[in-house]
């Protein structure tokens, strides 16, 4: 059974970037604003704070550096959808587009470095334990964060005033505005918290999961990212256990060759691809699922009347 | 204070302004960025657009490159119009390319003339099966296509991996992940010497020429510009949306194809991992650049060829890297998304009126 815990820490490495983009997603999408540049941003999050962690040394100013840096790339896409109303599914890929080639420029500099990996969480005896000790209290703060950050998004949502103020800017915002609340400001917001999200996810891979930079190293995560917020009918515990399913699905293909199962390694690299179009197929058959559920002002621009 | 007056009317100056502004800004632009990483932004900006035109060779370049943008961007703009979000075009492509390269590969050894016509029906058949799973999915599942026809993308993508570094690899190569070359009978010929524009090019142009006879000529057209600018008057009057989607992702997904054949069967003559620098994904901004419309697109995928081509330039000749030219794509759709907003609003300065335009 010695394989079951570096199993189980492979799986959480790869499902906490998908949980950290798809819980800003998930806030932003609640809003009713739908960014398809979810890549981008991680792109974008990933050299920033691989670039600030080999120039500073200290992979929390990365970090921060790797956030800050999703919100900017984010405050463009509020501005020009927002309030320019630029259509949202053209800006969202202009972000993507936009972030692959900011990212593979800043990063041809930085090709090659090594960094030092992010430390994990250490307590004394209790991180000793077997099995539960190395899962639970041994991994380090973005794990931990991004388990944080799912589970208050749910309470926002659900619990806090703000978070119901979001919902209904999201489901009508005609009406929100009528009632006085800045439809815009909260989506700007909503906008750069799914940026920073982003970010953060970027900043993941290229820190801890890989850790290293490389062209276009999120592979299509972030657009996964954006098949779990449907997948998870805009439910943040769903959203938890989405992710780590499809962490699961990806670690898989790791895993099948030291199995011993002889299938050429492309095929099991489009395992979580396969795997994201059978979720999105069996969740959108179910029409009033998703109708129940999703932002009904989802994708559209607002105009407040003057 | 700036604010946004709505128009009454949809500025049609403004439609055809807005590209040529957000060129212009992305240019400004562009000089910044090459000043800030230490390269004399005249001379960059030289290198980057005008150099790689100023012979024949670089002129043919334009066009090989604007080959597979602007017959792709041609099927995605009908898309586009009627509200289908097809985002993977790159995975027919490579789709394409498989099908008819298949063809190829299959007569290694052939002469015939037949050959050449083949892949094309092979091309337009991967790519548009590629297109019909997508629309499959929205129209019986109502499953996003823009995710789907995104991940079918990596699929297709570590498919032709597959294949050239397994059954497809070249048995007398050396050991390489490429397969065999085409045959001559499976190339397209070159059609000005000293060049590599390939027959593809002029089968650009008809494509141009059939979309926009297609979009201002025939009910299709009229159907794709009702959908997509009023789905509930659509409805009304009894166009089907499904159809439109069926329609718009099997024309794209076959013209995708196409263009991946082109490339395998032209300036690369053969398979191999990488086919195409994201030709699929440029192509949206090619689509949006020539306003969906097939002249328009033609002159956009010429603007944007040329990026690739001043991309490659100034890496050799200034130690740029080539991503340069993604992020100018990048920042071009960014310009030209926000200038779009002059052809619905105007800008007035000042607090609001309560009298409106006059009309």
């Amino acid at each position: 059974m010695d394989w079951i815990v570096p199993l189980i820490l492979t799986v959480i490495t790869a499902s906490t970037p998908l949980l950290l983009s798809a819980t800003g997603e998930l806030i932003t999408e609640k809003s009713g604003v739908l960014n398809l540049g979810v890549e981008g941003m991680m792109l974008i999050g990933a050299i920033t704070g691989f670039a600030v962690t080999v120039s500073t040394g200290s992979a929390i100013i990365g970090i921060i550096a790797a956030a800050i840096a999703g919100m900017a790339i984010a405050l463009i896409f509020a501005f020009l959808t927002l309030t320019l109303m630029a259509n949202q599914v053209a800006t969202g890929l202009a972000l993507t587009i936009f972030g692959v080639g900011f990212s593979a420029l800043v990063g041809s500099g930085f090709v090659g470095f090594a960094i030092e990996p992010l430390p994990s969480l250490h307590i004394p005896f209790i991180s000793d334990i077997p099995v539960i000790g190395p899962i639970l209290f041994g991994q380090d703060f973005l794990v931990y964060l991004s388990i944080f950050m799912v589970i208050a998004s749910g309470w926002f949502l659900t619990k806090t005033r703000a978070g119901l103020i979001l919902k209904a800017v999201g489901d009508s915002h005609e009406s929100a505005h009528a009632i006085g609340y800045n439809v815009i400001g909260i989506r700007y917001m909503a906008t750069l918290f799914g940026g920073a999200m982003s970010g953060l996810a970027g900043a993941y891979l290229s820190l801890v999961y890989t850790p290293m930079w490389a062209e276009n190293m999120t592979a299509g995560r972030g657009w996964i990212a954006l098949a779990l917020v449907v997948f998870a009918t805009w439910r943040p515990g769903r959203l938890l256990a989405g992710a780590y399913m499809f962490g699961c699905i990806s670690v898989l293909q790791l895993h099948a060759q030291s199995a011993g199962i002889n299938v050429p390694s492309q095929f099991m690299s489009m395992l979580p691809y396969l795997a994201t179009v059978i979720v999105l197929v069996i969740i959108s058959s179910d029409q009033t699922k998703i109708r129940l559920n999703a932002p009904a002002c989802i994708g559209k621009a607002f105009r407040p009347a003057q | 204070m700036i604010r946004l007056e709505p128009r009454r009317h949809h500025s049609q100056k403004m439609v055809y302004l807005s590209p040529l502004l957000a060129i212009v800004l992305t240019l400004i632009s562009g000089a910044i960025i090459f000043a800030f990483m230490g390269k004399d932004p005249i001379e960059a900006l030289y290198t980057f657009f005008i150099m790689p035109i100023n012979n024949a060779y670089g002129i043919g370049e334009l066009f090989v490159k604007g080959t597979p943008l602007v017959i792709i961007a041609i099927g995605l703009a009908m898309g586009f119009r009627a509200n289908v979000w097809n985002i993977g075009a790159e995975g027919q492509l490579t789709m394409g390319a498989i099908f008819g390269g298949a063809l190829a590969l299959a007569f290694y050894d052939s002469t015939s003339v037949f050959l050449l016509p083949g892949m094309f029906v092979m091309a337009a058949i991967g790519g548009a099966f590629w297109g019909a799973i997508p629309a499959w999915l929205r129209t019986r599942f109502n499953a996003n296509e823009i995710l789907t026809s995104l991940m079918l993308t990596y699929v297709a993508t570590l498919f032709l991996s597959y294949l050239v570094y397994g059954p497809w690899r070249n048995p007398e190569g050396f050991n390489f992940p490429e397969s065999r070359a085409f045959p001559n009978a499976a190339l397209l010929p070159i059609i000005y010497d000293g060049t590599r524009v390939h027959l593809g090019a002029v089968f650009a142009l008809l494509i141009v020429a059939g979309g926009w006879v297609l979009l201002t000529k025939s009910v299709v057209g009229f159907q794709l510009r009702v959908v997509g600018q009023a789905p509930q008057a659509a409805r009304h009057v009894g166009f089907r949306q499904k159809r439109m989607v069926w329609f718009t992702l099997l024309l794209s997904g076959g013209l995708s194809g196409l263009a991946g054949m082109f490339e395998v069967a032209g300036p690369i003559g053969q398979l191999q991992p990488s086919i195409s620098p994201g030709y699929g994904f440029t192509a949206i901004i090619v689509a949006f650049l020539g306003r969906l419309h097939p002249i328009g697109i033609l002159f956009a995928g010429l603007v944007i060829s040329l990026t690739y081509l001043g991309g490659e330039l100034a890496q050799i000749s200034l130690g740029l890297p080539s991503a340069v030219t993604g992020l100018f794509q990048g920042i071009l759709l960014f310009f030209l998304l926000g200038c779009d907003v002059l052809t619905k609003y105007r800008i007035r300065f000042g607090s609001a009126s309560k009298s409106g335009e006059p009309a």
